[in-house]
């Protein structure tokens, strides 16, 4: 491993999203803020309670893995797309850096990117409710292993994509839908049986429900169950991802 | 000695169907300047995109300095530049960003990198352009941030292709001046050009491909030498008597303009005697077209016709 490739390109891939973090940083923070408001303050104030805890303690874990998964697939998708656009990705493969150090450094620079609007996320929380985060291990492995998955999915998108609205057709009609189902806003418990083993088909319950156990102690799912789900997803989009660089697919005719 | 680069029977074939390769040959010496022409859609691109690894191909071997692009790549690639024909940097990025991030693609540490990016910047004239973003660079600095940032690894073998396309005279000279440096310092240099003159300039030895096959591959030198006639244009003072000229093929462009088309073995000097006879006074002469042009252009017609009975 070149590891000062590595580095080169987890910098850059940092550079890049720090230079526009009006596009990149803020947009999380206000759109959290207003589902903190409209969800968690207006709406759940007449939710009551939910798994044992106010409406919006509940929601708060799944609002910040909304952003994780949001941010981590959008900012690889765009920066290796882009890449792939201007050619710049032609830098990288004309030099002597493996395949895996390039799917290293830009996962690295989406996973970082996630982590930077986890946090700020979780301070704008901390204004609208007090957290008493109950395993702090277990929320920052699930945040670093569904980053890092979604920031593969992102690559693995940009890699198919031939133009820009290739990069949103997934987030749009897949992502968005599957974390809108994926537990943030409601325990599955709630669902007729037929739909909670419906539910159980998407992988984003499994996160959202590991990260909402590590907050406040209660999950729908066995968070062991969910980590070892998040573990299998990462291997294979993994190899998905070097299996498609390493034969070139869209990158080299 | 170990050739820089060694090709044999490369073929390529697109996904589309089209063969851009038919089973090209191409040696290329240690210390070489070589220019590769060739007619749009001729294969040199796809060649130099095979080398570089930017393209896979569909058979045949490339070396170079002996490593095996199969077998060696990351070996091939440590020894090549590459400074493409279009534009292929990130355009928000700073100069300096550019050229230390490529080398730290080579794995250059970055303090080395930043030390190497003060020299190649400096001698292309940029360094005081280093943090400027790219896409406000002009089209000449951005070819020459393009040279700077194939050279911040210190590969053994450059690449140009069409390094000078679209750049004015000015700038293409000092550019000529700068690979020629470099070249005589040691790297190995593969151009290729649509400026005949720049490769009759600056190039040893020339290959000239043409429907993927390399139709020619000598020294400029032994090739300039096939041109048996050359054109040349003479101002004339003011005479009263019609031109007559004995063995030549002339054309009087205006009245004191002649075009005279001289073979090698009869040289210049039977022109002018005969003119002197006539009491015609020279002013000036200089060469109609450029000669490499005309010779390349009929060795890829030479070469069409010989393939087409084939086909």
């Amino acid at each position: 491993m070149n590891l000062t490739a590595l580095r080169t390109i987890w910098i850059k891939e940092c550079t890049r999203f720090l230079r526009i973090w009006v596009q990149t940083l803020v947009p999380p923070a206000i759109t959290m803020t207003l589902y903190f408001i409209i969800f968690g303050n207006l709406i759940g104030q007449r939710i009551g309670e939910m798994g044992g805890v106010s409406y919006m303690e509940f929601i708060v874990p799944g609002l910040i893995m909304m952003s994780v998964i949001t941010n981590a697939y959008s900012n690889v998708a765009s920066s290796f797309f882009s890449a792939k656009f201007q050619r710049n990705i032609e830098e990288m493969l004309v030099s002597p850096v493996s395949t895996m150090t390039i799917i290293l450094g830009y996962v690295g620079g989406g996973v970082a990117r996630a982590l930077i609007v986890a946090v700020v996320v979780t301070v704008v929380a901390s204004f609208f409710v007090p957290l008493n985060i109950q395993h702090y291990g277990l929320i920052a492995i699930t945040v670093i292993l569904t980053a890092t998955l979604f920031a593969l999915g992102g690559l693995i998108n940009a890699v198919f994509a031939k133009t820009f609205d290739d990069i949103s057709i997934i987030p749009t009609f897949v992502l968005t839908p599957l974390t809108y189902l994926g537990g943030v806003f409601y325990s599955i418990t709630l669902l007729p049986q037929f739909w909670q083993t419906v539910s159980q088909a998407n992988p984003i319950i499994y996160m959202v429900n590991a990260f909402r156990y590590g907050f406040i102690g209660v999950s729908d799912i066995n968070p062991w169950l969910a980590l070892g789900v998040l573990m299998l997803f990462n291997a294979a989009f993994l190899a998905v991802a070097w299996t498609l660089l390493n034969r070139g697919v869209g990158i080299r005719s | 000695m170990t050739q820089a680069l060694a090709i044999h029977g490369l073929k390529k074939t697109y996904k589309g169907g089209l063969q851009a390769l038919k089973g090209l040959d191409l040696q290329v010496q240690q210390g070489d300047f070589y220019a590769l022409l060739g007619p749009n859609g001729a294969g040199k691109s796809t060649t130099i995109g095979i080398i570089s690894s930017l393209v896979n191909k569909t058979e045949g071997k490339v070396e170079v300095f002996g490593y095996d692009l199969d077998t060696q790549l990351a070996d091939v690639k440590r020894h090549i530049g590459l400074v493409p024909q279009e534009f292929n940097f990130n355009q928000f990025e700073t100069v300096l960003q550019i050229v230390v991030n490529q080398a730290g693609y080579y794995g250059v540490p970055r303090a080395l990198a930043k030390e190497r990016a003060e020299k190649y910047l400096t001698q292309l004239g940029l360094w005081d352009k280093r943090n400027d973003r790219a896409r406000t660079l002009s089209g000449g600095m951005k070819r020459r941030l393009m040279i700077a940032r194939a050279l911040l690894h210190e590969p053994k073998l450059l690449i140009l292709d069409e390094p000078t396309a679209g750049v004015d005279i000015e700038l293409r000279r000092s550019m000529w001046d700068y690979l020629t440096l470099i070249n005589q310092q040691g790297i190995t240099i593969i151009l290729t050009t649509h400026y005949l003159e720049e490769a009759e300039t600056l190039c040893r030895n020339i290959g000239i491909i043409d429907k993927g096959q390399i139709i020619e591959n000598t020294s400029m030198k032994a090739l300039l030498s096939k041109l048996n006639i050359e054109t040349f244009v003479l101002d004339l003072a003011p005479h009263e008597h019609p031109i007559q000229l004995q063995g030549f093929t002339m054309r009087e462009r205006g009245e004191l303009t002649l075009e005279v088309d001289v073979p090698k073995e009869r040289g210049l000097n039977a022109v002018f005697a005969q003119l002197s006879e006539q009491g015609i006074k020279v002013l000036s002469m200089r060469n109609k077209s450029n000669r490499l042009e005309e010779l390349f252009v009929d060795l890829v017609e030479q070469g069409r016709q010989q393939k087409e009975p084939a086909q």
